[in-house]
């Protein structure tokens, strides 16, 4: 045990799913602390510095949203966000806010724990450090600005190319179509979000063996787009 | 209800209607021959020996006139504030109502119940106020004078020839709980009034001395006395007839009341109230309209209104007839209702008119089968011709209908003399009659008389010879004069009487149709406001008024006019009326005794349930309100608007109910669902984690997997259980707003088969979204949970190894399917899978609560699209659904010259 086991915050105001996490994530390698409030939260990671932040959405005392809003003024740390069906909006609202990722309840703990580590490798790497990504056939080396395919290079358009490349720099990640709007289009075509869905459509037909059940550029239901980073 | 038992709703209603009379306060009435016999002073100390037992007794208003008896009676007794109005400068006081029925006390005093308020008070008279007091439930002791009572008015009048005009209603008097007699023999009167005992008012003392004769003291006393009698009287009958066996079939006698014109009418129909009395008969005030009688001036035919209006407040049913022969129409009357006599004013005519044409009572006598003829009255003749028709109700100038009877007459004249000489002289006469017709029909009936007369001397002056001049050669002439004058006298009356019949007719047929065109336009009204607006439509056309119906909202309170935009509905409706005519289920306003003072009519709408508003008219025309005929029709028209406001709320009620128990029903059916769905897989779940929990661990670590994997997928399954139920009630709420936006539909397909792909398994799944558009307009992840449900619906159904294909075409917009080879659907089942916890097999191992559809056919309305199901050729069920979709969106830049290298 050289490495330091990495702090999780629980922010999280149903017992239950707490008692249920405090089992399962320190025998995964992670410390566990806990919140069960947004309040007590925000304190928490003020004193403790976390190196990721599990945020339930539906807290007694305030709106998830605004735990991010508030929290991303003065710490970068990771947050997942814990979801149930009915704060759709919330949930996109919260990767706007600048959230990284969610989990949509009920959740499998192997989905969890993907999440976990996709945010902690983030946090781990520089901004620009990146400069290879390899996921199964697919490799884009964004130096040489070369996408390959089983070795065989793939012809992309400028625009295909940079939502390529936004994606790359979350990969594992999941990316709202706003912010894959802003990022390729710029902030004046936040709202046309069939621009992101053509795109992606033509960018599958280029890279995935079967378009309609991709393997690498998956979608998020009513959210936007991840990246498989595995 | 056929099993015999007694309605409820009726039962209800009858012991409602009994505890109102039974809440209703109890009337004594202190009654007397005269002012002075002491009646104020005997109900005030029979009111002090009540109050002595423990009576919460008031004095509401009592009039000492500063006698140190009475007013020493007086004294210790709670005395109510009386309201005070203005009126010309002078300060009036009256009896305060809504003080009294505040203060609710269980007795009040109110003296003089003949009393007329001041103008602007509620009430026109006292005794309508003490009868809103008695509706409140309080007792009341009041004191009468026998010339105040409505029915011996006159008599009194005729005695002492002293009139007065403040009376009190029979009906007032005959229904009140107890009448005690103040008796004082005149010549302890005549004492108490030289004494000074009796207070007289200023106006009444200049005929006091003629009034206060022994003789009339004599003469009132008599009459006090056996109108109490009488009174008493009924009570003992009433109370034998109690006692008796009460399935006695009796045929009550009717008198009927002929109404006319002259000016002893009231007295008349006063006569017959009294012999109705000592009939105990009921009686009816008749009316016959002829075409003379229609003719009156208005102040005439307004007698006749007041005589109708005063024969309905003695308690009398009133009918208006009309025909020319008013003894037939009498008489059919009066057998049609069984009267056995009529009541009728001696007649005022000349007597040498009489002796011609026969006295009215005559004629009746000679053409009556059975019926007795009362004569009253009679005793002032006319003393001069009521002033000559003023206002004739003809439609023409009198000058017009003469210049066409002197052109008939011309156009026969200028006929006849070419034929004179050629064609016999009586055939030249008849040229003349077809003048008179012509005229008759034309013109009416005044007309044709003059002109009769005037072509008969025409007739003489042109065609008889001596020609143009009136002497006759030939004596035998002045025959045919006479046959002529008779004959053209004759086709007059008889041509004006069926015009004035046809015109009778075509009114009352207005009428009729009028009722009918309301009550078939009405039985079409849905809701409350339709019933307003098409009862306002009518009512404002057939009485040529400016209506508004006012309804009383949920807690019995006036609402204002709903607001109908018709331009036409009154808007200064006084809204504490309108509550006071609801609450009191009768007319006031405008030509009632109730607030008369006001310009609007105000009519309850009631129904045979209960009161369902307010209908408010200000006529501009009162006598299309005002006449017994019309009074009817509103009353008819009232009572239609009611029963189909009521018949409106029932419907509501039966709406209400009917959602109230498909919502019971749906609450059932999720329960059941619920329950057999959750419970199954809960099962499974505790048995599962309790092995898993044995401390020994003895199961196998395979088992141990195996058992998770089962408690994972059991948990699965109640999440979308959850998630269905949850979805439904959102969808149902309302609460879903479509987050619609441009799709690829791969995409949308392609997150459903990530979702599903556990629960498909090895099952081939057949995609073509080839001949789909490009990008779609839908809500995604609604859209993305429709597919998945048909995905789940097809999986249930079809066999495991059967393949399921998807497909896409732009046809209506956007139309997608899901097609399997399973057993397909049974017919009729097409629509009804999509209902709410529909299975296709009832408790069946497939799961689910039969929401899947439901939420499928909820998602795709909301979308405006269209959901349906079919079974394919070569077997299994296609499930489709289509959606509109608006034009595509511009294709967003790109340049593809600008590869990367």
């Amino acid at each position: 045990m050289n490495a330091p086991r990495p702090r999780v915050l629980l922010i999280e105001d149903e017992p239950q799913i707490r008692r249920f996490l405090r089992t399962v994530l320190p025998t995964e390698g992670f410390d566990l602390h806990e919140a069960e409030s947004g309040r007590q939260g925000l304190v928490e990671i003020g004193v403790r510095r976390p190196d990721v932040v599990i945020l339930d959405l539906g807290l007694p005392d305030m709106n998830g949203v605004d735990v991010v809003r508030e929290l991303r003024d003065w710490s970068q740390v990771p947050v997942i966000v814990l979801s149930a069906r009915a704060d759709e909006r919330d949930k996109i609202a919260a990767l706007d806010a600048g959230a990284d990722d969610y989990v949509t309840k009920p959740f499998a703990m192997g989905e969890l724990l993907a999440r976990l580590r996709v945010a902690l490798r983030h946090a781990e790497r520089t901004p620009d450090g990146a400069e290879r990504f390899e996921a199964g056939h697919l490799s884009v080396d964004l130096r040489t600005r070369r996408v390959t395919l089983s070795g065989r290079e793939i012809h992309l358009t400028p625009i295909e190319y940079r939502l390529l490349t936004t994606l790359v720099k979350h990969a594992g990640r999941v990316l709202t179509h706003r912010q894959l709007l802003k990022e390729v289009w710029g902030p004046s075509h936040v709202e046309d979000s069939h621009y992101v869905r053509i795109y992606i459509a033509q960018l599958r037909r280029k890279l995935e063996d079967d378009p309609t059940q991709p393997r690498h550029l998956l979608t998020e239901a009513g959210v936007g787009y991840r990246l498989a980073a595995e | 209800m056929t099993d015999g038992r007694p309605d409820p709703d009726k039962l209800l209603e009858r012991v409602q209607r009994d505890e109102a009379r039974a809440r209703r306060g109890r009337l004594k009435i202190f009654f007397g021959a005269c002012a002075g016999v002491g009646k104020t002073f005997a109900m005030l100390s029979e009111a002090r020996e009540v109050r002595a037992q423990g009576t919460d007794v008031v004095v509401g208003i009592v009039e000492t006139h500063r006698r140190i008896e009475t007013e020493a009676l007086l004294e210790g007794l709670e005395v109510l504030p009386r309201r005070t109005t203005e009126y010309r400068g002078a300060q009036l006081f009256e009896l305060d109502v809504d003080g009294a029925i505040a203060r609710r006390p269980a007795l009040i005093l109110v003296d003089e119940l003949a009393h007329t308020n001041a103008p602007g008070s509620r009430h026109a008279k006292r005794w309508q106020d003490v009868d809103e007091i008695l509706s409140a439930g309080i007792d009341v002791y009041t004191t009468v004078n026998v010339q105040h009572v409505e029915s011996l008015n006159d008599v009194v009048g005729q005695i002492t020839g002293i009139r007065v005009f403040e009376t009190v209603p029979d009906k007032v008097f005959d229904e009140a709980d107890e009448i005690e007699l103040v008796d004082l023999p005149p010549d302890d009167l005549l004492q108490r009034l030289k004494d000074g005992k009796v207070y007289l008012e200023a106006q009444a003392e200049r005929a006091a001395g003629h009034f206060f004769r022994k003789g009339n003291l004599i003469a009132l006393r008599e009459l006090a006395l056996r109108r109490t009698a009488d009174r008493v009287d009924a009570q003992a009958r009433e109370y034998r007839e109690d006692a008796a066996i009460k399935k006695v079939w009796q045929l009550k006698e009717r008198l009927l009341v002929a109404v006319g014109p002259g000016p002893d009418s009231e007295a008349v129909v006063r006569a017959g109230r009294r012999l109705a009395d000592n009939l105990r008969a009921d009686w009816t005030a008749v009316y016959v309209e002829t075409p003379a009688l229609q003719r009156l001036p208005e102040a005439e035919r307004a007698r006749i209104l007041k005589s109708l209006r005063l024969a309905q407040e003695l308690g009398a049913k009133t009918a208006t007839l009309s025909s020319p022969d008013v003894v037939t129409t009498l008489l059919g009357y009066a057998q049609e209702y069984n009267a056995g006599k009529i009541v009728l004013g001696r007649s005022r005519r000349h007597p040498l008119v009489q002796f011609a044409t026969g006295s009215f009572s005559a004629r009746l006598g000679a053409a009556n089968a059975g019926i007795d003829l009362v004569l009253v009255g009679g005793s002032e003749r006319r003393a001069a011709p009521t002033t000559p028709n003023e206002d004739r109700p003809s439609s023409s100038t009198p000058l017009r209908d003469y210049l066409l009877a002197g052109a008939a007459l011309a156009v026969a004249t200028l006929i006849a003399v070419p034929l004179r000489g050629v064609i016999q002289l009586t055939n030249i006469a008849m040229l003349y009659l077809v003048a008179v017709v012509v005229v008759a029909v034309r013109s009416g009936r005044v007309p044709a008389v003059v002109a009769s007369i005037v072509g008969v001397a025409v007739f003489d002056f042109f065609c008889v010879p001596p020609y143009l001049t009136f002497s006759v050669s030939d004596t035998e002439y002045l025959l045919t004069f006479a046959v002529m004058l008779a004959v053209a006298l004759t086709i007059a009356q008889l041509t004006s009487g069926m015009r004035y019949q046809a015109r009778v007719a075509s009114l009352r047929e207005r009428r009729a149709a009028a009722l009918y065109e309301m009550s078939r336009d009405l039985s079409a009204a849905l809701t409350a406001q339709q019933t307003v607006e098409i009862a306002l439509t009518h009512v404002q056309r057939v009485f040529e008024a400016p209506a508004a119906v006012l309804l009383p909202s949920a807690d019995e309170h006036m609402l204002m006019p709903r607001g109908s935009n018709d331009p036409g509905e009154l808007r200064d409706v006084d809204l504490s009326i309108a509550q006071w005519v609801l609450d009191h289920e009768q007319t006031a306003g405008l030509g009632t005794g109730t607030l008369a003072g006001t310009k609007i009519h105000y009519v309850p709408l009631r129904a045979p349930m209960r009161v369902r508003g307010v209908l408010a008219l200000a006529p501009r025309n009162e006598r299309l309100i005002f006449v017994p005929e019309q009074q009817r029709l509103l009353g008819t028209f009232a009572t239609q608007i009611a029963i189909a406001l009521e018949r409106v709320h029932f419907v509501e009620v039966a709406q209400d109910t009917q959602v109230a128990i498909a919502s019971e029903r749906l609450r059932n059916s999720l329960l059941a669902s619920i329950s057999h769905d959750l419970r199954t897989p809960l099962t499974v779940l505790t048995g599962a984690a309790s092995s898993l929990m044995d401390p020994e661990e003895r199961l196998p670590a395979t088992a141990k997997r195996e058992l998770a994997e089962t408690i994972y997928e059991e948990a699965l399954q109640m999440s979308d259980l959850t998630d269905n139920v949850l979805d439904m009630a959102r969808l149902e709420s309302g609460t879903v707003h479509l987050n619609r936006q441009w799709h690829s539909l791969d995409d949308v397909v392609g997150v459903v088969l990530t979702r599903t792909r556990r629960r498909l398994g090895a099952r081939p799944i057949e995609v073509d979204l080839s001949g789909a558009p490009p990008l779609v307009w839908l809500d995604g992840v609604l859209i993305g949970q429709v597919l998945t449900n048909l995905l789940d619906n097809a999986v249930k159904h079809a066999p495991g190894d059967t393949p399921i294909s998807i497909a896409a075409t732009s046809a209506d917009g956007l139309t997608v399917s899901v097609a399997d080879r399973g057993p397909g659907l049974a017919p009729g089942e097409q629509e009804r899978v999509f209902e709410k916890f529909y299975r296709a097999r009832v408790e069946s191992a497939t799961g689910g609560a039969g929401l899947g559809l439901s939420i499928c056919r909820a998602v795709v309305d909301a979308h405006g699209g269209r959901i349906w199901a079919e079974n394919r050729s070569g077997g299994g069920a296609r499930f489709a659904f289509s959606l509109p979709q608006p034009p595509a969106p511009q294709a967003p830049p790109d340049d593809d010259a600008e590869a990367p290298r």
